[in-house]
């Protein structure tokens, strides 16, 4: 089962203005996998998620992602297998009503109308928003509109599920049921947070990321037990661990 | 300023509805052929951006009085010309539907006014052969300066056209164009000095956003100069043509069309005059030409008899008034028999 | 209008065009060209029309009431864009001073009745025109309009303006709030502060527009906006506009109230 596996090997990036964002990037995720990529402010994080779809393609360096190498032309069909939620569910909602978001995805796939209807169904039902899908998004709460951003894209039923900094706005029971939510998924993972005891409660490896290179990857539960490591790159142990 | 259905007539506002579409389409061709993807999300974003502009206040330096941003201009400069205007409709079409500024059929004045002027006319003619790449911020802020009032003078001067031919207020010709083009030249300084102030801090921030090969503009940046002479001589041909019906049927020009607005004792033939002209222009642009048709008569023996005769048509007789009372507490007894199933329903 | 008042009004109209009775149920292209060939049909009197006016106000009347809408809302919003309307109308009395008897010997100048006129069609207008998105949703008018062949690509970012207004008027209202906050006796509410704020909004602005656009694409975007079908025409909406038309077309061309009256006189004398 090769389709979902992302590997990327010695990937390096730089931004127009010449600045690195990525330095000899390798790693291998695997079907199933749930890994959280945790680093400082400005280690590229995000630079790294962007490269999941073919946003910004790397310098140098392969990217392979579910049997297909990362070039121009395969952008759009490795779109199909990667779906990537963002930080700012505003910036993903963005048709006048949910259903329309939802159905974006899917439309776009070519699929016809009544499988659409029933893709959308399926994926707001995931997220227990059904009764929302004729509202326009900027009647729904923080929660809500982070839900819907996940049903967006799981309509469109991915194999890989990359996700950047999902909790950042919600309050602790949202981001509770966020939790479980993932939790459920079989999909492979791949969270940036620095909400580091969301990524100890879902994810099983992590990766560490620093100036834009890889410094850890391993167990999730041994990298965020390692204070100094942890330290070492603008982080702190989880709140779960730490000595109450 | 917007014009209002109330001193519309179905003549002009249908017409200027037809040129602001045949303007929508164009412009949307012209962008779809050329564009960028980007470019859609982000006209609504940008157009979302100009609202929320409009609704910031600002005190007017030397006056203490407040003003607020129009935003043609400085669209032009950020996302050419098209795009511009398809952004400046968007954004007048939502000030109609959620504020009711202008009406709905004064929408398609209101779109021509304040979009094909800043976007066709004066970006093109005026602010882009003085700014040029607009690397010398004096020379952008002289450009942007001029072109905005240039903009808002022709806007003003159109909604007094537009106030005229549709003949529903006493306001004369020249009372009218005096008291609108002063104001809209000191709105149109304020507005210009803040459009180039705009420009200039965009050009420090994200200098690329103002280059020509910027992800909306299409690959011929700014807009051909014989499709901008075209412009040009339609929008001349309209206005003067209209004014030289008035002239060839009444010798007198202007003066004449003064004296006929503010209701002197020679109105009654001078009136079929008028509304000879104004059938000749519906024929030729009405939308709906058979249902001008119809209501013409009636307007023109209305205008007949109304200022000559006593006992008129205007529905002010007895009867009329007794039956509007009538009709209006019918339609009260309606709306309170609806609320009344309404909540026994709930 | 402060810059808060002016949120929380566009906010509460556009709640209000959520809302689920008969009236918003109805086929938006049906209430599209009714209030369409309303506007026109009321703009189309004589500048000395009354009493055949009045009839018209069933029609806003009878949305108003069918959708629910709170109708001091619609009567505040109709107030406050009136001073322009007066401000032009105002002229007409001043102006047209030619008598005229009203009846039995009362006389009023000419100008007054075209005044009057005027506002009896400025409060019909917009009334009309702001029902329209009341009862429709501002998303059902885009819809509207494009299956009746306003081009495709005008109508999809007039829906992302629509959908980003509400995020945009937020962060704006922020900045103002936080400018408001930091000004005395008005020093810092000038044009400078002004353009920067402006400038600001205007950067984010277009990052915004980047991180949507890079959202479409990971969705699968390639270009064309997708459509969904659109509903059916259902015989209900074939009912209201067809009684609508007949409505329109009667009180246009037939006196109904000076018949209605002279009916009464006869009754009663």
């Amino acid at each position: 089962m090769s389709h979902h596996i992302v590997e990327f090997k010695n990937v390096f990036f730089s931004y127009p203005d010449k600045t690195e964002a990525l330095r000899d990037v390798s790693f291998r995720i695997t079907h199933g996998e749930s890994v959280g990529i945790i680093g400082a402010n400005g280690a590229g994080k995000s630079t790294l998620l962007m490269h999941l779809n073919g946003y910004l393609m790397p310098s140098s360096g392969t990217i392979n992602i579910g049997d297909l190498y990362l070039t121009r032309q395969t952008r759009q069909d490795i779109r199909k297998k990667v779906g990537i939620v963002f930080q700012n569910p505003d910036d993903q909602l963005f048709m006048p009503t949910v259903y329309e978001d939802v159905a974006f995805g899917p439309l776009n796939l070519g699929i016809d109308d009544s499988m659409v209807k029933q893709r959308v169904e399926y994926a707001l039902n995931l997220v227990n928003c059904l009764d929302l899908q004729n509202k326009p998004p900027h009647h729904l709460s923080c929660g809500q509109k982070s839900a819907v951003a996940i049903a967006a894209v799981m309509a469109m039923e991915p194999d890989i599920l990359a996700m950047d900094e999902p909790a950042a706005n919600l309050d602790p029971r949202s981001r509770r049921l966020l939790i479980n939510l993932l939790k459920s998924f079989n999909h492979s993972k791949i969270i940036a947070s620095h909400d580091l005891d969301l990524i100890l409660d879902v994810c099983r490896r992590c990766i560490i990321i620093k100036n834009g290179s890889v410094v850890a990857d391993g167990q999730a539960l041994e990298i965020l037990s390692d204070r100094t490591l942890l330290e070492e790159n603008n982080l702190e142990l989880p709140l779960s661990l730490q000595k109450s | 300023m917007h014009m209002a259905d109330a001193l519309l007539s179905p003549a002009v506002g249908a017409t200027m509805w037809a040129g602001s579409i045949a303007a929508i389409g164009y412009s949307s061709k012209k962008l779809k052929d050329n564009i960028d993807h980007k470019t859609i999300p982000l006209m609504g974003v940008m157009g979302a951006f100009i609202f929320a502009a409009q609704m910031i206040n600002f005190t007017i330096p030397g006056t203490g009085s407040s003003g607020h941003l129009g935003g043609g201009m400085i669209l032009a400069i950020l996302l050419g010309p098209y795009a511009a205007f398809i952004v400046m409709a968007s954004v007048l079409i939502v000030q109609a539907l959620f504020f009711a500024d202008g009406g709905l059929l004064a929408l398609g004045c209101n779109i021509w006014n304040l979009g094909i002027y800043p976007c066709f006319i004066a970006y093109p003619l005026l602010y882009k052969p003085i700014a040029g790449n607009g690397h010398h911020l004096r020379r952008t802020s002289i450009a942007a300066v001029f072109g905005v009032i240039l903009a808002l003078q022709l806007g003003a001067f159109s909604v007094v056209l537009e106030t005229l031919f549709s003949g529903k207020s006493e306001l004369p010709f020249r009372s009218f164009l005096l008291l609108m083009q002063p104001i809209h030249l000191a709105i149109g300084l304020v507005e210009g000095i803040v459009t180039a102030g705009i420009v200039s801090y965009v050009q420090k921030a994200r200098p690329e956003l103002l280059e020509a090969d910027s992800w909306s503009r299409p690959p011929d940046a700014g807009v051909s100069l014989k499709k901008i002479l075209i412009v040009f001589a339609v929008s001349a041909v309209m206005t003067g043509g209209a004014l030289s019906w008035f002239a060839s049927t009444h010798p007198d020009g202007l003066e004449w069309s003064i004296e006929k607005i503010t209701g002197k004792g020679e109105l009654a033939g001078e009136k079929n005059g008028v509304t000879r002209s104004l059938q000749e222009l519906q024929e030729k642009t009405a939308v709906l030409p058979d249902y001008n048709f119809k209501s013409d008569p009636k307007e023109k023996a209305e205008e007949q008899t109304a200022p000559s005769w006593p006992g008129i048509e205007a529905g002010t007789s007895l009867s009329g008034l007794v039956g509007g009372a009538i009709v209006l507490i019918m339609i009260f007894c309606v709306a309170f028999g609806i609320r009344l199933t309404r909540k026994k329903k709930t | 209008m402060t810059f808060d008042e002016k949120y929380y009004n566009i906010g509460f109209l556009d709640q209000l065009s959520y809302k689920k009775t008969f009236v918003h149920g109805l086929d938006a292209r049906t209430k599209l060209i009714v209030t369409l060939l309303f506007l026109f049909t009321v703009i189309s009197f004589s500048k000395y029309e009354i009493t055949a006016l009045l009839p018209f106000f069933l029609y806003p009347v009878l949305l108003l009431t069918l959708g629910d809408i709170p109708p001091g809302f619609i009567l505040k919003k109709v107030a406050l864009v009136s001073p322009f309307a007066v401000f032009i109308g105002i002229f007409n009395p001043i102006l047209d001073s030619t008598q005229v008897t009203v009846f039995n010997g009362f006389a009023v100048s000419a100008g007054w009745i075209s005044f009057f006129s005027i506002m009896l069609k400025f409060m019909l207008t917009v009334s009309a025109a702001l029902l329209l998105v009341a009862t429709t949703s501002f998303p059902g008018v885009c819809h509207a309009s494009r299956q009746m062949g306003i081009p495709s690509l005008f109508v999809s970012q007039l829906l992302f303006l629509y959908r980003y207004i509400f995020v945009l008027m937020e962060e704006t209202m922020r900045m103002v709030r936080a400018r408001d906050m930091r000004t005395f006796d008005g020093r810092g509410k000038g044009l400078r502060v002004f353009v920067r704020i402006i400038g600001i909004l205007f950067l984010r602005t277009v990052e915004r527009a980047e991180r949507v656009y890079y959202a479409m694409l990971s969705r699968g975007f390639q270009g064309d906006m997708p459509i969904l079908k659109s509903a059916h025409i259902k015989p209900a909406d074939i009912a209201f506009a067809l009684s609508m038309g007949v409505f329109l077309f009667v009180c246009r061309f037939y006196r109904v109230p000076e018949i209605l009256g002279r009916f009464a006189q006869e009754v009663f004398s």
